[in-house]
């Protein structure tokens, strides 16, 4: 009856450089590729199930030297598929592609940003003629599982075992921060490149907070006190936008569950074992914050993340779950009056096994180089300048987040959400986690985690009914054969 | 020349058959034959029989979907119909006649164009507008008057008795005025020496609809019950933009098209296994429409 948002065709032309991939050269190229994907194939099987061959790299790569240590063909053409996003796409067209180009002058770099990751790419990827660089974030991000499945993603221990580009005598892996190539291993290899450093926490006004008197607490009894004084003050002291990002706040409850058991549990959550998810660490920590809903408002289960995230720049919420991205994504909302700080979740119990300062600490924003593209050493070496501190500071000075790069801030001035979410993480230390079934599984768990934690702050929900429906969740996927399976 | 002819008509038809070919049948046949695969989307198909199907089967949501496509198909059209009926009787039969000519309520000719308004508008940007004006709180449209009032903040997207009928209303605010459009056009094609004959014999605005308007405008309905009822199997693109969590809360609108949507990137036999199970669903409402609606025609 009339058009769905889906089948927008969003890639849009690059201000960089005059061959940006434009609509009509895509609809060439897809109408190429499916030509050279079956040849000579009848009607009926030319289907959707035959592209899947592939093609070879086209560039075996040039002479190997101190500046060039993976062997790059200066020559050979790179393009680079930005997530516009959060973070839109301005520091690889400002920074790192002329970066790149001024290393390879001769070369032929194309830019092209999307927010439908999946529905821009996975054609290209079907029909073996994918982009060599690729930035897979977001809502429509293609899934890790099958790409790896499909051997799609470019091993990348040669970059990890380069030397980084401001110091010869140091290989990239030890100039960055520590968990980030383990993040993006999968079946025991490094297929995936996370670049920004995220620190999750609780996000709070510090201006609001200081006029007020109120402190950030690290125990569950002053935490609920504080949470009653904010609600005495006609502010609704916490809450999260249901309608789209209820994983900001699932995020918080097996935060607290790692604080109360340990960081194995998580594991134990990604490699679906029995009983990951009924242990009385998840109860408890479930139970706590199900228990807080009465601090909250029902209606924004209805709301998106954007209007809840207004509503704290208005001071109508006080205390947002989220990532230290909120900052700059905030930024054209925040009043004057508004100054963003962020404190870890407080401890749920008197006996936690990790401290109340301990956090989810995340390389993000996965980017990877195409196996099947034309140009995987040049991907590499893309991702190699990335990493320098020049293109480090360049990605935090336009974006306003951090990257994995260690020490690559020092000397910028950082705004003061940032400023504080670096404290954290500091104080933090070497206790830090994450997860990672919400990408392994994320058409499956992840969507049921969504709902469950839904449930039990917005809709009455109970922690009984929370970890068994999530334990049974887990259960069926792991006894699904049609589900590659990962594990760490 | 029949031999010519032949050959001149199948030269029109060639280019669209092929078309269709590969667009349509072609499709449709491989959907039936990922059905039976583990495939996602990257590797090469592996065949596992019915085991997409079996879990199918097994799955809450498919069940929650087919219920509520099921709700659609008979709320939808029901409604859609009643209303449609109702305005198009008011705008072109209901007012006075003039010199034997019946004519619509006053200002008939503005209402005719107000309500073809939302047909204008294509349905992602009508579910945008209606998640404004259904926010779950004071900023609602409906629920900022509401909480003026001291009426608690209604939870029309958020509340999972609710959120199912939200989206019918929106389905039929959204395509009413095509259909008084449709009707309007099968009313004025009913002779007027027939309301001139029942006007003499005394019949009112009621008899008049019930013995008159609607049994000679049978067929237009009917054709509208088709077309709505396709509508209904539909309704993915309202449900993804406008519902919590697409297709939430907690699976409370989900509908098939958007289980296939949301498996396909991951598990596309699984994916293509629910939408065979549409296709079946559809098809066996086509043929029990056509069956049941069979009936002579009244020529005039």
């Amino acid at each position: 009856m009339s058009l769905s948002p889906e089948n927008q065709d969003t890639v849009e032309a690059s201000p960089f450089g005059k061959s940006g991939l434009d609509r009509r050269t895509m609809l060439r190229r897809a109408a190429a590729a499916s030509l050279v994907a079956v040849p000579g194939l009848g009607l009926l099987d030319a289907c959707a199930t035959g592209g899947s061959g592939g093609s070879t790299p086209t560039s075996g790569g040039g002479a190997k030297s101190k500046d060039n240590p993976l062997g790059v063909d200066p020559k050979a053409p790179l393009e680079v598929i930005i997530f516009a996003g959060g973070y839109k796409d301005k520091y690889a067209t400002d920074i790192h592609v002329p970066m790149y180009k001024k290393a390879f002058p001769n070369a032929d770099v194309k830019e092209s940003s999307t927010q439908e990751i999946s529905t821009t790419l996975q054609p290209r990827f079907s029909g073996g003629t994918p982009p060599d660089v690729v930035d897979n974030s977001g809502t429509k991000s293609m899934d890790f599982g099958t790409l790896v499945d499909g051997g799609q993603l470019q091993d990348l221990t040669e970059l990890w075992d380069a030397p980084s580009v401001d110091d010869a005598n140091k290989k990239v892996r030890d100039t960055i921060q520590a968990g980030t190539i383990e993040i993006g291993l999968y079946s025991g290899k490094p297929f995936v490149f996370n670049y920004v450093s995220t620190v999750y926490g609780l996000w709070y006004n510090a201006k609001l907070w200081a006029s007020k008197g109120w402190q950030p607490a690290s125990t569950w009894t002053d935490f609920v006190a504080l949470l009653d004084k904010i609600k005495g003050a006609g502010i609704t002291p916490i809450g999260y936008a249901g309608a789209n990002a209820s994983y900001y706040m699932y995020r918080v409850i097996l935060t607290s569950a790692a604080k109360i058991g340990g960081a194995d549990l998580l594991k134990s959550i990604d490699n679906l074992e029995a009983n990951a998810w009924t242990n009385d660490a998840v109860h408890k920590a479930a139970e706590a914050w199900g228990s807080l809903s009465k601090y909250s408002d029902k209606s924004f289960l209805g709301l998106k993340h954007t209007e809840v995230q207004l509503k704290q720049n208005q001071d109508k919420v006080a205390i947002y779950p989220s990532g230290n991205w909120l900052e700059s994504e905030q930024k054209d909302n925040t009043p004057a009056t508004f100054e963003y700080a962020m404190m870890p979740e407080p401890a749920v119990t008197t006996s936690d096994k990790l401290p109340a300062t301990s956090l989810y600490l995340a390389a993000g924003e996965p980017f990877f180089v195409s196996a099947k593209g034309k140009n995987p050493k040049g991907g590499m070496e893309y991702f190699r300048r990335m990493l320098s501190k020049e293109g480090a500071q360049g990605f935090t000075k336009t974006t306003g987040s951090l990257t994995v790069v260690m020490g690559a801030s020092e000397g910028l001035d950082l705004p003061p959400g940032l400023k504080s979410s670096s404290k954290a993480a500091a104080a933090a230390g070497s206790n830090s986690f994450y997860y990672l079934f919400d990408s392994w599984y994320n058409d499956t768990l992840e969507k049921e985690l969504r709902s469950a934690t839904n449930e039990l702050f917005y809709q009455g929900g109970n922690a009984d009914k929370f970890v068994a429906r999530m334990q049974k969740k887990a259960d069926a996927i792991k006894a699904d054969s049609s589900i590659k399976k990962f594990t760490r | 020349m029949r031999h010519g002819r032949y050959r001149f008509v199948a030269s029109f038809l060639a280019v669209p058959l092929v078309l269709y070919t590969v667009f349509v049948v072609s499709p449709y046949a491989q959907a039936f034959y990922i059905a039976l695969t583990s495939w996602n989307g990257f590797t090469a198909p592996k065949y596992v029989g019915f085991a997409n199907f079996t879990k199918m089967f097994h799955d809450d949501l498919f069940w929650k979907a087919v219920q509520h496509n099921l709700f659609l198909l008979i709320a939808l059209p029901l409604v859609t119909v009643v209303i449609a009926l109702f305005l198009s009787f008011m705008l072109n039969v209901a007012g006075r006649s003039r010199g034997g000519v019946r004519t619509g309520v006053w200002g008939s000719k503005f209402y005719r164009v107000v309500f073809f308004f939302p047909q204008l508008l294509a349905l992602a940007i009508i579910g945008v507008l209606f998640q404004q004006i259904m926010r779950p709180d004071e900023s609602g449209a409906i629920n900022g008057p509401l909480h003026l009032i001291g009426i608690g903040p209604v939870g029309f997207l958020t509340n999972p008795t609710i959120a199912m009928w939200s989206l019918v209303g929106v389905l039929v605010w959204q395509a009413v005025g095509f259909y008084v459009v449709l009707f309007s056009a099968g009313m004025s094609n009913i002779p007027q020496e027939i309301y001139e004959a029942a006007d003499l014999d005394g019949a009112g605005r009621f008899n008049m609809f019930f013995r008159v308007t609607l049994p000679l405008l049978f067929d237009t309905i009917q054709v509208a019950w088709v077309y709505l009822g396709i509508a209904a199997f539909d309704a993915f693109a309202l449900v993804q933009v406008l519902t919590v969590e697409q297709g939430g809360p907690d699976g409370a609108t989900t509908v098939l098209a958007n289980e296939v949507f949301k498996h396909y990137l991951r598990q596309a036999g699984y994916a293509a296994a629910i939408g065979v199970a549409l296709f079946f669903l559809t098809l066996t409402f086509a043929a029990l429409t056509i069956r049941l609606s069979r009936r002579e025609r009244i020529d005039f």
